[in-house]
């Protein structure tokens, strides 16, 4: 694991220093490594653009679960569930192609994209954590006279911080991923370098640009498994 | 007075009549530029307006399934014919495309939709009725020709032929791939449940081609089964190509081994002891035992995995558009480089619909099965 990341950080620091790596990859004296853009930039942009559609997915999706498991938004309830399902049979690429009419070209369709598709995973977890709780908790926290407000955020929250976390991890892996897609329209991810390496037969772009992804998305899916453990672990 | 409203009711009309102020559709004087906003009819408008102010009221699910299901209709053939009247006094190459209004109302009936059939809470043999019914319904509103001088359909009009072959391509990737994957995935997994020592390493192998991203896996395969193709005797004559189907086939093959060989592990290991027992106490061979009892029992948990592997496989497909390996991506990509939306859409919808399709129909498979299959106490 963390063998994976120096070389990851040895690699976006100087990639040139690997190019014996790939060059026999390559065919009619074709640059090894990609130079365009520097690497560690694009690396840069794509976990922005990541970063920035977890984040906002998982408060937007952390808010609806919440509101629909209190009394007030109970009739919700069954209606929420039934969109999660059929939401998460939507394919990615199709929903990036179709915000590109909206939003125009660029970082925008993806990080609606990524945003849209990454509220799934985390409201169906949180809202799993909320309502799965043994009965006996809620007979406690009941009568230890906790208010509902109290509840959610000293029992039930924090309960379902694993399970969250878990929904979190999905989306992360999955926009890690479905980001390098967003280069077809014009967004700064290291899918440009994949594409590049598509359009010229490059193999060695191709490798290095889903060898960058793959090495993050591995120690980011770890990354979160260690959060849930430790929050595991804080609640017994 | 207003704890007698719907709530889910009012937030549906509140998106439907935010999609009644917005245009229906865009009128363009040709495929790629911008175009000017067209409103429903206003008698139209009036009848959705009221139909989802109605769906406020308390009404019986059933009805308020009628008034989706109305609602959706209207919806449909105001669309066709705002573009019919449009298109004939427009040039031939103007383009009617459904705008966002037309999208918002389309999602607030859908909505409506859906949530009177999950509170009517049907049967089982209702639901799959209802499937096939939707199904046919589609089929039928696009064969009466209403919606032929909307955009997306005449995009259709003007390659039937590739979207057929490409329609083709689609399934043979999503269902082949799928078909791969049960062939290696299962034995792998009856063999990684028999052998725990080999469970870890095979699981992990398969993590991590889980996180190899979707667009460098299908690069990778070019190259890899080029270069087969061109030194493997035979393997040429066999089919197997740098370019076209194949590596898109085998990219899509490698995704879906991971759902495969895990549950086929979890079903297997979900078996009780009690009941692996009174196998052995019949008297069943391992291989019966196998047979006769573990698969069986596993079934529901394997045909989860189906539906995971399907669901996803027809939406990567789309993926293989980018590296020549056909199917509606195509059109997707054609479209991006284009900047013609209309030829996106025609590879997204049918994409959209053939997933949800899979995905219902596998889910509905599921409960029929958890129906039938007793399971052990």
């Amino acid at each position: 694991m963390t063998a994976a990341g120096l070389f990851l950080i040895a690699f976006l620091a100087s990639p040139d220093s690997f190019a014996w790596l790939f060059s026999p990859m390559t065919r009619n004296g074709a640059p090894a490594i990609y130079t365009q853009t520097p690497l560690w930039s694009l690396t840069l942009s794509h976990l922005a653009l990541v970063a920035m559609a977890v984040t906002a997915s998982t408060l937007v999706a952390l808010v609806l679960a919440i509101l629909v498991t209190r009394p007030s938004g109970r009739e919700f309830l069954p209606l929420a569930r039934t969109i999660t399902s059929v939401g998460q049979t939507f394919p990615p690429v199709a929903v990036l192609a179709l915000a590109v009419p909206v939003m125009g070209f660029g970082a925008g369709p993806t990080l609606v994209a990524l945003f849209l598709y990454g509220l799934l995973p985390v409201f169906e977890n949180t809202l799993a954590g909320l309502t799965n709780q043994p009965a006996r908790i809620r007979e406690a926290a009941r009568g230890m006279g906790l208010t509902p407000a109290q509840r959610l955020w000293q029992v039930d929250l924090p309960l379902a911080l694993p399970v969250i976390l878990t929904g979190m991890r999905l989306t992360a892996v999955i926009s890690l991923g479905t980001g390098t897609i967003g280069s077809t329209v014009a967004a700064r991810t290291l899918g440009e370098v994949i594409i590049a390496g598509l359009l010229s037969s490059n193999t060695a772009f191709v490798l290095q640009g889903g060898m960058v992804v793959g090495i993050i998305a591995v120690m980011i899916h770890e990354g979160f498994q260690a959060l849930a453990r430790l929050a595991a672990r804080r609640t017994g | 007075m207003t704890a007698r409203l719907d709530r889910p009711g009012l937030l549906f009309a509140l998106i439907g009549l935010v999609g009644l102020v917005l245009p229906l559709v865009q009128f363009k004087a040709n495929r790629i530029v911008p175009g000017d906003g067209v409103s429903m009819a206003l008698p139209l408008a009036g009848l959705l307006a009221l139909i989802l102010l109605g769906g406020c009221l308390r009404w019986s699910h059933g009805l308020r399934l009628a008034a989706a299901l109305a609602g959706l209709g209207t919806v449909i053939a105001a669309l066709g014919g705002t573009a019919r009247a449009l298109m004939a006094d427009g040039p031939a190459l103007a383009r009617v495309a459904p705008a966002a209004g037309f999208w918002l109302l389309l999602l607030a009936f859908a909505l409506m939709l859906t949530d009177a059939v999950t509170r009517l809470r049907p049967a089982l043999h209702w639901r799959w009725l209802m499937l096939a019914g939707a199904i046919a319904l589609v089929a039928m509103v696009l064969s009466t020709g209403w919606l032929d001088q909307v955009s997306v359909m005449r995009e259709y009009a003007a390659r039937r032929d590739a979207f057929l072959r490409e329609g083709v391509a689609h399934l043979y990737l999503a269902f082949g791939s799928l078909g791969l994957a049960l062939m290696i995935g299962l034995p792998l997994g009856v063999a990684i449940h028999q052998a725990p020592s080999a469970r870890g390493p095979v699981l992990s192998v398969l993590n991590i081609l889980q996180t190899i991203p979707s667009l460098a896996l299908f690069g990778i395969m070019i190259p890899i089964f080029g270069w087969i193709a061109a030194n493997v005797p035979g393997a040429a004559q066999a089919g197997i190509a740098g370019i076209g189907v194949f590596p898109a086939l085998v990219a899509l093959f490698l995704y879906s081994l991971l759902p495969v060989v895990s549950n086929t592990l979890t079903g297997l290991s979900g078996v009780s002891p009690a009941t692996q027992e009174a196998a052995i106490g019949l008297g069943l061979t391992r291989f019966q035992r196998l047979t006769w009892v573990l698969v069986p029992l596993a079934l529901p948990v394997l045909l989860a995995a189906i539906r995971i592997v399907l669901v996803q496989n027809i939406g990567l497909a789309v993926i293989a558009g980018l590296i020549g390996g056909g199917g509606f991506g195509t059109f997707v990509f054609q479209g991006l480089n284009q900047t013609a939306m209309d030829l996106v859409l025609l590879g997204a919808l049918p994409t959209i619909g053939l997933a949800l399709v899979a995905g219902i129909a596998l889910d509905l498979l599921v409960q029929t099965l958890n129906h039938t299959t007793p399971r052990p106490a």
